[in-house]
């Protein structure tokens, strides 16, 4: 058989093609729609939180960060619950990552403050003597691309039925109601409601003028993300 | 008429051979900055602060990984298969018209969607998925370019003397195919730039930007699916087809056994993709996953010892070759590097000690040592080979080779030692306690400990780069030297003389 297969190309490719491809079948089909249901107490992002999910994006924060705790005492004492696959629901794409160059950060709003983040960002070894992470000073004059982000919302509301506008469950019985904007003006100054309470807690003066002059500054955004990971 | 061999065309080779070098030297450069920004975080600002933003470790990461993959090892699989190619199936590329022109098409695209690929991760457009990195646009090109090239190949597999298929062409099929499904499916993405919002607009943020057709643990499971395969089909899979090809040619020697290669190419096929599971152990994909991906990566020393134990004993009775040539010194440790990586490799994924390894630099090492030793190795003997071929000159200097052969050596053993050592060494210091059941270290402890492997690994990646800008530099005088050969050499060794 593995002779004439050799002299004929087609029905080898054919041959190889089926013995690549029925793995990826059976690892990723039967649990895919398990896999893609929410647990009760995830919600969606909200705009300036999926903006600042795009600034770490932008910078390869994943490089260097996972945000996956693996079920082991000393990740847990470390960083807090072990990640459940419906906490990933909304993550489109995933930010797990393969290195902790640094720590893990799924659960980092739990326990850093938006003070914390914006001397870190700034200067990184003033608040971490011995950290080899680079200072981030440029997100505090970049602007954040609020438009690209609401697209993104409309987009996964579409297609992907994410529930903006509408009634989550909470762990404590409450419910949450993520509002997404319904044209890009709304969406920006939604943005920047939600700007002003993450401005109010920081100090450098250009970004609360920034903030007050209608701007957000991608710090701004990337520290309310940061923040909304629990 | 005089019955003399085929000649054969390697225009398009050639122009894949330049880009070979040039993206190899690019790719390398990066990884050292790299590693030495880690060492020397200062390196961080080395054009200065107002170019902070580009020269900063995560921006330039992606760069290096894609530099290597889709710039070096690419083109490197690209020049061998248009040399390759022709020599066994017995045609020339000058026959067809067509398929000349597809060749060049196929070069100058390529070309372009590595500069465009190379621009928009400098500015920061990226998926964030590992050498998945580009945006949809840049995605539709890598499709036609792919596409291009299967035209090519099969166009010439289609005009062949030769009906039997040689080892070396299965696996540059099995390339085209795998990487096509993997990059296909992973990049599934919806651009949102169409959408439009209730108020009626549309056109709405940036046209590249893109989301990603699976959420959370469905993408990770994907993503890695296409991650380690990615490494599979491009790392593996050519490089093996370059060394069953080049190996023999150079030694003179027939491939030790059909039997071999054949279990081992089929097995690699069968086996490959089930591993991918093993980047993802401990996480939240399902348990049997994991331990299918477990036992698969462990199934998978099988064939790749196959395809290894097959090449080193090509050369059983000539090993006086190995001290006398340097060209064979770099395919033969190449193939022990391949072993001792796929042996590496499947040790990693057994459970209880991924517990340790995963997120820490023993797996940085774990890839340098199969790419530097295995994969670079491969490409650079490869080209040394073909080199004398294409431009009908001897290659300028076999001691400056030899140099070069060692000097890289060293700098994959000081690699890979210095992240073995990092990465064990971080992995049990984060699961340490006390005696009180507490955690022993903080965070920073378990990286300012590195800071020594850090510094080793870089001098092991400059090494590295040092020789390969001598392959680099005696590619150079090799092609711009009076030509001596006046016909191609058809059996004899270039090093022979």
């Amino acid at each position: 058989m593995f002779h004439w297969l050799e002299k004929h190309p087609f029905f080898f490719a054919v041959g190889v093609f089926i013995a690549i491809a029925f793995a990826g079948l059976i690892e990723i089909l039967p649990n895919f729609a398990q896999a893609s249901r929410p647990v009760i107490g995830t919600a969606p992002y909200s705009t300036l939180e999926l903006a600042g999910r795009h600034v770490y994006i932008k910078n390869s924060c994943n490089a260097c960060h996972s945000q996956l705790i693996r079920p082991f005492k000393s990740e847990t004492d470390r960083y807090g619950h072990y990640s459940l696959s419906g906490e990933y629901a909304y993550d489109r794409p995933f930010l797990w990552g393969s290195k902790r160059t640094g720590p893990d950060l799924m659960r980092v709003g739990n326990y850093r403050t938006t003070d914390w983040h914006e001397n870190h960002m700034k200067d990184p070894q003033s608040v971490v003597p011995g950290s080899i992470m680079p200072a981030y000073k440029w997100l505090f004059t970049n602007s954040a691309d609020i438009d690209t982000v609401y697209a993104e919302q409309l987009t996964v509301a579409k297609h992907f039925a994410v529930p903006y506008n509408q009634d989550v469950p909470m762990k404590d019985g409450s419910v949450q109601n993520v509002k997404m904007a319904s044209s890009i003006a709304e969406a920006r100054s939604l943005a920047l409601e939600e700007a002003k309470v993450v401005a109010a807690d920081m100090k450098d003066q250009d970004v609360k003028d920034a903030v007050a002059r209608g701007e957000i500054p991608e710090i701004v955004a990337l520290i309310a993300y940061m923040n909304s990971l629990k | 008429m005089e019955n003399r061999p085929l000649e054969y065309d390697y225009t398009i080779a050639k122009m894949f051979m330049l880009t070979t070098i040039a993206f190899g030297i690019v790719g390398m450069l990066i990884g050292v900055i790299l590693a030495f920004q880690l060492a020397f975080p200062g390196l961080n600002l080395i054009l200065g602060d107002g170019l902070a933003e580009y020269t900063n470790f995560s921006r330039l990461r992606p760069l290096h990984t894609d530099a290597v993959i889709f710039g070096f090892t690419l083109s490197g699989v690209f020049a061998t298969w248009y040399y390759v190619g022709q020599r066994v199936l017995k045609v020339s590329m000058a026959e067809s018209r067509l398929l000349m022109t597809l060749g060049k098409l196929h070069f100058w695209l390529y070309v372009i969607v590595v500069a465009a690929a190379v621009y928009s991760l400098f500015a920061g457009v990226t998926t964030s998925k590992e050498y998945a990195e580009f945006e949809w646009p840049i995605d539709v090109g890598v499709v036609v370019v792919w596409v291009i090239f299967g035209m090519s190949m099969f166009g010439l597999i289609g005009i062949r003397r030769e009906k039997s298929l040689y080892i070396s062409v299965w696996y540059y099929i099995a390339t085209f195919l795998g990487i096509a499904m993997l990059y296909l499916f992973n990049n599934m993405e919806i651009p949102t730039y169409f959408v439009t919002s209730p108020a009626g607009e549309s056109g709405i943020g940036a046209w590249y930007h893109s989301v990603s057709m699976y959420a959370g643990t469905n993408d990770a499971l994907v993503q890695w699916w296409y991650g380690h395969n990615a490494v599979a089909f491009g790392f593996t899979v050519p490089i093996v087809a370059m060394i069953y090809y080049f190996l023999p040619k150079e030694s003179g020697q027939a491939i030790y056994s059909y039997k071999l290669s054949l279990l081992s190419f089929w097995g690699l096929m069968f086996v490959y993709l089930w591993a991918g599971g093993h980047h993802l152990l401990y996480s939240t994909v399902p348990d049997w996953m994991q331990t299918m991906g477990s036992i698969f990566s462990i199934v998978l020393i099988l064939p790749s010892w196959g395809s290894a134990i097959n090449m080193l004993l090509t050369m059983k009775g000539e090993w006086q070759q190995v001290a006398a040539s340097p060209l064979i010194k770099f395919m033969v440790l190449g193939s022990t590097f391949y072993m001792f990586s796929t042996l590496e490799g499947p040790i990693q994924a057994i459970k209880s000690v991924n517990a340790i390894a995963h997120f820490t630099d023993w797996i940085v090492g774990h890839v340098h040592d199969g790419v530097l030793g295995w994969v670079g190795f491969m490409i650079m003997a490869s080209l040394y080979h073909m080199a004398p071929r294409v431009f009908k000159r001897e290659i300028y200097s076999k001691s400056l080779m030899a140099a070069q052969f060692w000097i890289q050596t060293l700098g994959v053993v000081l690699y890979f030692s210095s992240m073995w050592i990092a990465g064990i060494t971080q992995g049990m210091m984060w699961r340490a306690h006390d005696e009180f059941g507490n955690l022993a270290y903080s965070f920073i402890d378990t990286v300012t400990v590195l800071h020594p492997y850090y510094a080793i690994r870089g001098v092991g990646g400059l090494l590295y780069l040092v020789g390969f800008l001598m392959f680099a530099y005696n590619i150079y005088k090799t092609m711009s030297s009076r030509p001596v050969e006046e016909r191609e050499l058809q059996s004899a060794s270039p090093m022979g003389a």
